[in-house]
């Protein structure tokens, strides 16, 4: 091929002119591939940032917002929470272990980079159908390499969720969430500054895994199988012991009070971290690339820049500081090498030796600051308006309402019972609820505030293809409730927003749409958008992935002096139902699994009523007046019922749910909820003051999960299928 | 005097706070000790935490037990000093020799971190003694080489000197005699998959572990 060497590396025409421009001359080769992975889509969020700025952003206690390594927040008693997402689906399609492994890594760095230990990571997974053998070996290697990473680096895998859809055959979605603590005075930034500091490169040794990841992988689509073989050694190989040593070393660092400024490398290597910190700190930067240590001979310059090889930092230190810092690397046996000084005057050179030639020479800044904006044509699609008419009403009603119904359970507990889900021993509510609860301790005294954080990670792809709009509200929706039901309020929200080829117009009217319903959802319910990653070209063979934004939602718990009710109701309790009920399917998890529709309307999101729901749930939970409490969501009523029966071995006797549209509808700001016949007077009696409707649907009692003219089955049925089908799906024996 | 544990940090252990912790709540003192370090200082007791010592890429615990302090170890175990090993620690335990058998992969070939219900089938031990037989105790386990297995001639000893401690109730990895954890004959050096540190919160679910723990706290 002879095609110019900028369009080789993802550069456009255009592009290249522009970096001409900046330099006054042709770049040469090593500043071509800077530019290349900085410009990259996955690093310069070109296609999105322009979208991103729609986004509330802040609060009295937001530390940090959007466009740090990650969010902060502060969430009282002396401690500041740091979040992050990120999505690791294209190194996840290519190898599925290490893509994903590789992905809880990198999500890490991001966290104690700001001076906080990781304490919990969530994973948010979706794949192609199971019955697809790839999808199923996606599947096994993505959960194995969360598994295997997290696992071993020593942070709890505390939560998240498992999709199988046709619509991720050959893309699947890894997004991973990391939540860290820190002392809220010790707040690091990643920036380099005073003349004459040094920029210390900490971990392992530098090869050539992960070249031009971000513009190789995560900014084009996917083909054929073949070529996703040859992108192969673009994906980075893991290793979790040596990012354990790195996590001690960088906090003991941080605690001797050692460092200036402190990056993590990820996405574009060595040139995403000294080219960050200097512009951050408005400084310039003199780079060795001979100090580098590597891992293999005859790597050249540009490979050393750009490569992507994991478990290394950059650390700012003053040069008085070098030998303590060495003296701590020394003790985890970290590696650790003067590879830059910083600078005056913004300019990042290169050199072959700190007084050698220069190879690349640049302005630190305008790898970030000039990086192209687009502004991407979008416009819906253009059966829009008859995709809205066309509602799930008219598909025929199930024939058998039991056997549908059963099809819908899946308890992802073959997921999570691979992770590590117990350690510091913070977790009060796991895997596998509506939103998992951790104990607050001080990160420095290990003091028990007696408070609580809730976490919760959520995705619907569904609603999202049926409008991505109203969809991306309703998911921020959700996520509110599902923090009510652990009697948490929230605080910050962090996303990542998987959509498919942007220079598509629909999709990117899809990303803009989704972007307002969050704007719209977080507005309304006064939630912080502190951090987000954008995923483009999850595109596999011409198909787009359905819209799928996701979100992690941070919130607190005032008071945490008891186990939140959970799932698990007991025998005699009162079955009922917060929130008014509705009987639309558009986008709901029957309409798709029994016809693979995902077209129509939206049940409405009244923000006032959602909001009375979650603060009525939030006190109800925190006041201990409910057995057991469940959102509705993915599967309707009929989900909700079937999960909180199967967890508890308890069976269900309803009626008032009258067909399959009122026991499988999705309708938003509902809950069910199991109450002590002596306590529902009184909690009927909040619903009423806050204006929330209420439902007796039921008796939680016997071994019968029956609804009164609609089906009838022993709750041993319903507890085997819900048990065994996420591992039927994976191909796993139980 | 209030009992002093040490708790030895390998790099890539993980658990070392979460004893610290759980051995504190129940009136003990936690203390961190380093793997470099050739003394133990003036501990009670000392346990060997769980987590991936040296990143468990070699057998488990084949490197650890090389590490500096495990001579130090080795010795206060042998004058009869108590000595537990959690998870990786009991992996490591076995690799020293303090402990006969060895722990192999999950029969299922998978990683579990999961509830599991113990029965306690000795109180000839540091940690059970105050215990009795056939207590049951709800205690987490975490681990993908939990399957405890030796000789025929050696699971004889273990059953006449009265060394299996604990058993599992529903036998979730393969171990050779539903075998959750052992002690040398003299019962002051116990290996334990399941982790007493993770059940020692009334907000865990459990205080099965703090049952556990406590046995150590009074031996010291």
């Amino acid at each position: 091929m002879n095609e110019p060497l900028h369009r080789s590396l993802g550069l456009t025409d255009e592009e290249a002119e522009a970096i001409e421009e900046i330099l006054n001359r042709p770049p040469n080769h090593l500043e071509l591939a800077m530019y290349a992975v900085m410009w990259s889509e996955h690093c310069s969020y070109k296609s999105s940032r322009m979208h991103l700025r729609r986004l509330p952003t802040e609060a009295p206690w937001v530390l940090v917002g959007p466009g740090e390594n990650a969010g902060v927040v502060d969430v009282g008693d002396g401690i500041a929470a740091a979040i992050r997402i990120e999505s690791h689906n294209h190194p996840s399609a290519i190898e599925p272990y290490q893509g994903a492994a590789t992905g809880v890594g990198g999500i890490l760095r991001d966290i104690f980079t700001m001076g906080a230990r990781p304490i919990a990571v969530m994973d948010s997974l979706r794949f192609g159908s199971p019955e697809d053998p790839r999808s199923r070996w996606i599947a096994e290697g993505v959960v194995s390499g969360i598994s295997g990473y997290g696992n071993a680096v020593g942070v709890p895998t505390v939560g998240g969720e498992t999709v199988f859809d046709e619509t991720y055959a050959g893309n699947p979605l890894v997004n991973v969430l990391c939540l860290g603590l820190m002392p809220a005075d010790r707040l690091v930034l990643g920036q380099a500054s005073g003349e004459g500091n040094l920029a210390v490169l900490l971990g392992a040794s530098t090869g050539r895994d992960g070249i031009g990841g971000v513009s190789v992988l995560a900014s084009a689509s996917f083909g054929d199988e073949e070529e996703e073989a040859e992108k192969r050694p673009s994906v980075q190989v893991g290793d979790p012991f040596e990012e354990k040593r790195l996590i001690e070393a960088c906090l003991a660092l941080l605690d001797a009070g050692l460092v200036v400024g402190i990056q993590d490398l990820g996405g574009a290597g060595l040139t995403c971290a000294t080219s960050e910190t200097a512009s951050r700190g408005g400084a310039g930067m003199d780079v060795d690339v001979a100090a580098v240590p590597r891992r293999e001979p005859g790597m050249e310059p540009f490979e050393v820049l750009t490569s992507e090889s994991q478990e290394r930092m950059l650390a700012i230190v003053s040069p008085d500081g070098l030998d303590d810092v060495l003296a701590i690397c020394d003790r985890w046996d970290v590696q650790a090498s003067v590879v830059g000084r910083v600078t005056e005057g913004g300019l990042l050179r290169v050199r072959d030796g700190f007084d050698g030639p220069v190879l690349a020479e640049l302005p630190a800044a305008s790898l970030h600051e000039d990086a192209p904006l687009y502004d991407r044509p979008r416009h819906p699609p253009d059966d829009w308006e008859a995709a809205r008419a066309d509602t799930p009403d008219h598909l025929p009603p199930p024939e058998d309402l039991a056997a549908d119904l059963l099809d819908l359970l899946a308890n992802p507990s073959w997921v999570y019972s691979q992770y590590d889900h117990m350690l510091f021993c913070n977790t009060v509510v796991g895997p596998g609820s509506d939103a998992t609860v951790l104990r607050l301790k001080h990160p420095s005294t290990g003091a028990d505030t007696g408070r609580g954080l809730a976490l919760t990670a959520d995705g619907n792809h569904r609603w999202c293809a049926v409008d991505p709009r109203a969809g991306t509200a309703m998911t921020v929706a959700e996520a509110v409730l599902n923090l009510a039901c652990a009697g948490a309020r929230p605080l910050a929200l962090v996303n990542c927003l998987n959509f498919g080829n942007p220079e598509h117009p629909e999709v990117m009217w899809q990303f803009s749409e989704a972007v307002d319903g969050m704007a719209e959802a977080c507005d309304a319910f006064g939630i912080p958008v502190v951090g987000g990653n954008v995923s483009l070209y999850n595109e596999s063979n011409g198909h787009n992935i359905d819209p799928t934004p996701v979100i992690g939602l941070l919130g607190v718990i005032d008071s945490l002096t008891r186990i939140p009710p959970g799932l698990v109701w007991n025998e005699g309790d009162r079955v009922i139902v917060l929130g008014a009920g509705s009987s639309e399917l558009s986008g709901s998890l029957w309409a798709a699994s029994a016809a693979g529709h995902k077209r129509g309307r939206l049940p409405t999101l009244d923000y006032e009523q959602h909001r009375r729901v979650a603060g009525l749930v939030a006190g109800l939970v925190a006041h201990d007046r409910l057995s057991a409490v469940h959102d509705v969501s993915s599967g309707g009523l009929g989900v909700a019922l079937a999960e909180m029966a199967a967890v508890s071995g308890i069976g269900f006797r309803g009626a008032r749910i009258h067909n399959h549209a009122e026991l499988f509808g999705e309708a938003p700001s509902r809950v069910v909820a199991a109450v002590d016949p002596e306590l529902l007077p009184e909690v009927e009696a909040a619903a009423a003051a806050t204006g929330v409707t209420v439902a007796r649907i039921g008796l939680a009692a016997g071994d019968r999960f029956a609804i009164k003219g609609l089906l009838d089955l022993d709750v041993s049925a319903v507890t085997d299928r819900w048990l065994s089908a996420m591992s039927d799906l994976a191909g796993q024996a139980q | 005097m209030t009992t002093k544990v040490g708790v030895v940090v390998f790099p890539g252990s993980n658990c070392e706070q979460d004893v610290v912790e759980a051995v504190d709540t129940i009136g003990g003192s936690g203390e961190l000790l380093w793997h470099k370090d050739s003394g133990l200082g003036d501990v009670d007791a000392v346990v060997l935490p769980g987590g991936f010592a040296h990143g468990d890429y070699l057998r488990t615990g084949a490197m650890a037990r090389f590490s500096p302090i495990m001579d130090a170890v080795e010795r206060f175990a042998r004058e009869g000093g108590p000595v537990v090993g959690i998870c990786n620690g009991f992996q490591i335990l076995t690799e020293a020799q303090l402990l006969p058998g060895a722990l192999y992969k999950n029969r299922g070939l998978k990683f579990l971190c999961q509830p599991t219900m113990l029965r306690v089938n000795s109180t000839g031990s540091i940690l059970t003694r105050d215990l009795s037989i056939g207590d049951e105790l709800n205690i987490p386990i975490n681990h993908f080489e939990g399957n405890f297995i030796c000789s025929e001639q050696v699971l004889a000893q273990l059953r006449d000197k009265d060394q299996i401690v604990l058993t599992y109730q529903d036998n979730p990895n393969g171990a050779t005699a539903d075998i959750a954890g052992i002690s040398n004959e003299n019962g002051n050096v116990v290996g334990l998959m399941p982790h007493p540190e993770r059940a020692a919160h009334p907000l865990l679910g459990s205080t099965d572990g703090a049952s556990l723990l406590r046995g150590l706290i009074s031996s010291g």
